[in-house]
């Protein structure tokens, strides 16, 4: 995971709530084994027209269709971001398409998880300073916002400042684009043991004998 | 409850981390292992613990024949399952594959082979893994990244969620009214805290409806759990818990093996003392789940009660599950949206969905009925569909599709002749799998086309791009196929020449 600070972009505005991870990366693209070439396919419902033959031609009224948002590397959404399915591919999607940042009042819990893991900066902002956000990207779409995460801060080139939550020790993560499996395996001789003695516990074990 | 199964799971507390929780089981299905397969590799690091592992393939197996499912035409979904296939063989993960008695939805498979055990953590690459709660275990659905953690490592790092206990009480022992199920206590609970209402919380159904309800009932509330936002949802275990885990493929042995004997109490004559008496690992197994049991008095950081009385079967009428309403009632107006946000997300619900504000629910014709999915595709739920179908065909103008949940239930249910019911009512009888409930294998509503689903997820093109979903019960579903609009059961006259 690469270390991720400061970030400074313009803003794609899609001012829905509930958006779910099947708009975010529909299924039939969960059938590939890979773990890139997602980009092309974020949105991919709403991105795209479908004539009756099935072919595609972008939909030109999609925000991110148009090309004053194009190089847009922060999303603002509204509340209960990315619920639904657990589907990392949405994460992936996001970020292969070239997001490093969404701003939204709340998230959805795995999604939450699954961002941060990739990399990605989730901000909790107040309604209000998400919908403040929002209008001004959507009146000007070269609406600088920029994203302090060391200082857990939002501005803009507007004098908008807020202030996000985030755990310290995901935080910590993302500054040093650490590992989780590494920091985990830190234990090893902790889980060695609690494990010797939980494997004893045969009503914990998926798989005891149902016959004597 | 949930306190005791977290602190029984707590390997290390480091400081200023989260909590790294050991992990009893981990469910693989092959839509969301490939690439944590592929980390593993990459990092050089073995996977842990196999024995902690059950896989089976769901996601996108053909349903509509065994031949279709062993040679499956689409090139990508099928290299999907062969690479479940070579991973499992590579790290020693025991797999249901399509052939296999035991295949099914791997949120079926679980409980049906009694893998699935009170107390236990569970976690799955899917959000549904919540079903499991419904045995007292706290499973929770996670990303491939997390997969992968449990894999090389066998726990998780965690923040402790908060809890919200929701009590629904039933009736005389707990009764719910005449046609309400467990399906539409959780739509109604949904509809109400709304589907983020319980997030960052692990949800513990009580009260005197969830203790009536059988376990495949205790499954359908537990399962959407998730579309109500929450990080899982719990049942504490009791009888019925036992009498279903009881005698099954993983559950411990209970016939004559003596583990363990009661001590004879020193300084007393032999004759005083109980000649000692052995216990099978199944009654030390149920002594070790009983104690699980909330305690009196033990707080919760929120609580709700719901008068299950007062229950109606709900219909699901817009793009998110807690958009939802009783059968005798209508598609809401603009005016009954609370915020400005919801305002938005009903105009395009109707929108997509093609309904006008105040259409009676009962008006809105269908298309397609799905009976089936993690939620709905267990043989409680095919009896009660069958109940309704029978002596009935289902409307010229629907096609209907039953799909059972795993191989158990399918077999079970041709066991019973309940296929025949369906199939000579017109419905087709399918081969287990998730199937229609998402769409990524061949069963898809084309665009413009309305369903009624018994699955879990109504969102915009969920089951097909451009397909509409109304979500609720078995015997909805099925009354809806036969009359070809939603229709209300608790009026259904029955036409069972066999009195089903």
């Amino acid at each position: 995971m690469t270390p991720i600070n400061t970030l400074t972009s313009t803003a794609a505005p899609l001012p829905l709530p509930n958006i779910d991870t099947d708009q975010i990366i529909p299924k039939q693209f969960l059938k590939r084994i890979e773990r890139t070439g997602y980009g092309d396919f974020l949105f991919y419902d709403w991105r795209y027209n479908f004539d009756a033959a099935g072919h595609t031609t972008p939909n030109p009224d999609f925000v991110l269709n148009k090309p004053e948002y194009a190089h847009a590397e922060i999303l603002l959404a509204e509340r209960n971001f990315g619920c639904g399915s657990s589907r990392e591919h949405a994460a992936w999607a996001l970020n292969q398409f070239g997001f490093r940042a969404v701003i939204a009042p709340t998230f959805a819990d795995i999604f939450y998880s699954n961002a941060g893991k990739n990399g990605i900066i989730l901000c909790r902002l107040t309604d209000a300073e998400v919908e403040t956000l929002i209008q001004r990207s959507t009146a000007n779409p070269q609406h600088q916002i920029t994203i302090n995460l060391e200082q857990q801060t939002v501005t803009d080139d507007q004098g908008f400042q807020a202030h996000f939550d985030i755990d310290p020790f995901r935080k910590h993560c993302l500054l040093n684009g650490l590992d989780d499996i590494g920091l985990t395996l830190l234990h090893k001789d902790k889980l060695d043991a609690y494990e010797a003695k939980h494997n004893e516990e045969f009503w914990l074990a998926p798989k005891a004998q149902a016959t004597a | 409850m949930f306190e005791k199964v977290w602190q029984q799971h707590v390997v290390v507390e480091p400081a200023g981390e989260p909590t790294i929780l050991y992990i009893d089981l981990q469910l693989v299905h092959e839509v969301t292992s490939p690439q944590a397969f592929e980390g593993l590799r990459l990092a050089n690091r073995p996977l842990r613990n196999p024995a902690r592992h059950i896989a089976t393939v769901d996601h996108n197996v053909p349903t509509t024949s065994v031949a279709d499912r062993l040679v499956i035409a689409d090139q990508v979904a099928s290299a999907q399952v062969n690479a479940l296939r070579k991973n499992c063989a590579e790290f020693g993960i025991e797999l249901f594959d399509v052939e296999d008695a035991e295949q099914g939805i791997v949120h079926m498979i679980g409980p049906e082979l009694g893998a699935t055990k009170p107390g236990m953590t569970i976690v799955c690459g899917d959000s549904h893994t919540s079903t499991h709660g419904a045995f007292g275990a706290l499973a929770f659905g996670i990303g491939t990244s997390e997969v992968e953690h449990v894999m090389a490592t066998q726990t998780l790092p965690q923040d402790k969620p908060k809890t919200f206990r929701i009590n629904v009480e039933g009736g005389v022992n707990g009764e719910l009214p005449y046609g309400v199920t467990a399906k539409d206590i959780i739509l109604d609970i949904i509809g109400r805290i709304g589907t983020d209402g319980a997030s960052g919380h692990v949800v513990e159904y009580a009260g005197s409806a969830i203790r009536a309800l059988s376990m495949e009932g205790r499954m359908t509330v537990c399962n959407m759990s998730i579309e109500a936002g929450a990080r899982a949802g719990m049942i504490a275990p009791d009888d019925t818990t036992f009498a279903y885990l009881k005698g099954r493929r993983f559950s411990p042995a209970y016939e004559k093996d003596p583990v363990g004997t009661v001590s004879a109490i020193p300084n007393y004559p032999d004759s005083f003392n109980p000649p000692p008496i052995s216990r099978s690992p199944w009654d030390l197994a149920v002594e070790q789940w009983s104690a699980l049991v909330t305690d009196l008095g033990a707080t919760f950081d929120r609580e709700l009660t719901i008068d299950a009385t007062k229950l109606a079967p709900n219909v699901t009428w817009g793009t998110s599950p807690g958009m939802v309403t009783t059968i005798d009632s209508a598609v809401p107006s603009l005016a009954d949206a609370k915020t400005d946000a919801d305002r938005k997300s009903f105009e395009r619900a109707f929108e997509y969905m093609d309904l006008k504000p105040g259409t009676p629910i009962k008006d809105i014709k269908i298309d397609a009925v799905f009976l089936g999915s993690c939620t709905n595709g267990r043989i409680e739920d095919l009896r009660a569909a069958a109940s309704i179908v029978d002596g009935y065909h289902v409307a010229k103008t629907v096609r209907a599709l039953v799909v059972p949940g795993s191989q158990a239930v399918k077999h079970q249910a041709e066991a019973e002749g309940l296929d025949l019911v369906f199939k000579s009512a017109g419905f087709e009888w399918r081969e287990p799998g998730c199937s229609m409930c998402l769409g990524m294998n061949p069963d898809i509503l084309s665009p413009g086309e309305r369903c009624a689903s018994t699955s879990n997820r109504n969102f915009e093109g969920r089951q097909g791009r451009g397909g509409r979903t109304h979500l609720l019960s078995p015997a909805m579903a099925a009354a809806a196929a036969i009359t070809g609009h939603f229709t209300d059961v608790r009026y259904w006259k029955f036409n069972s020449k066999e009195g089903r």
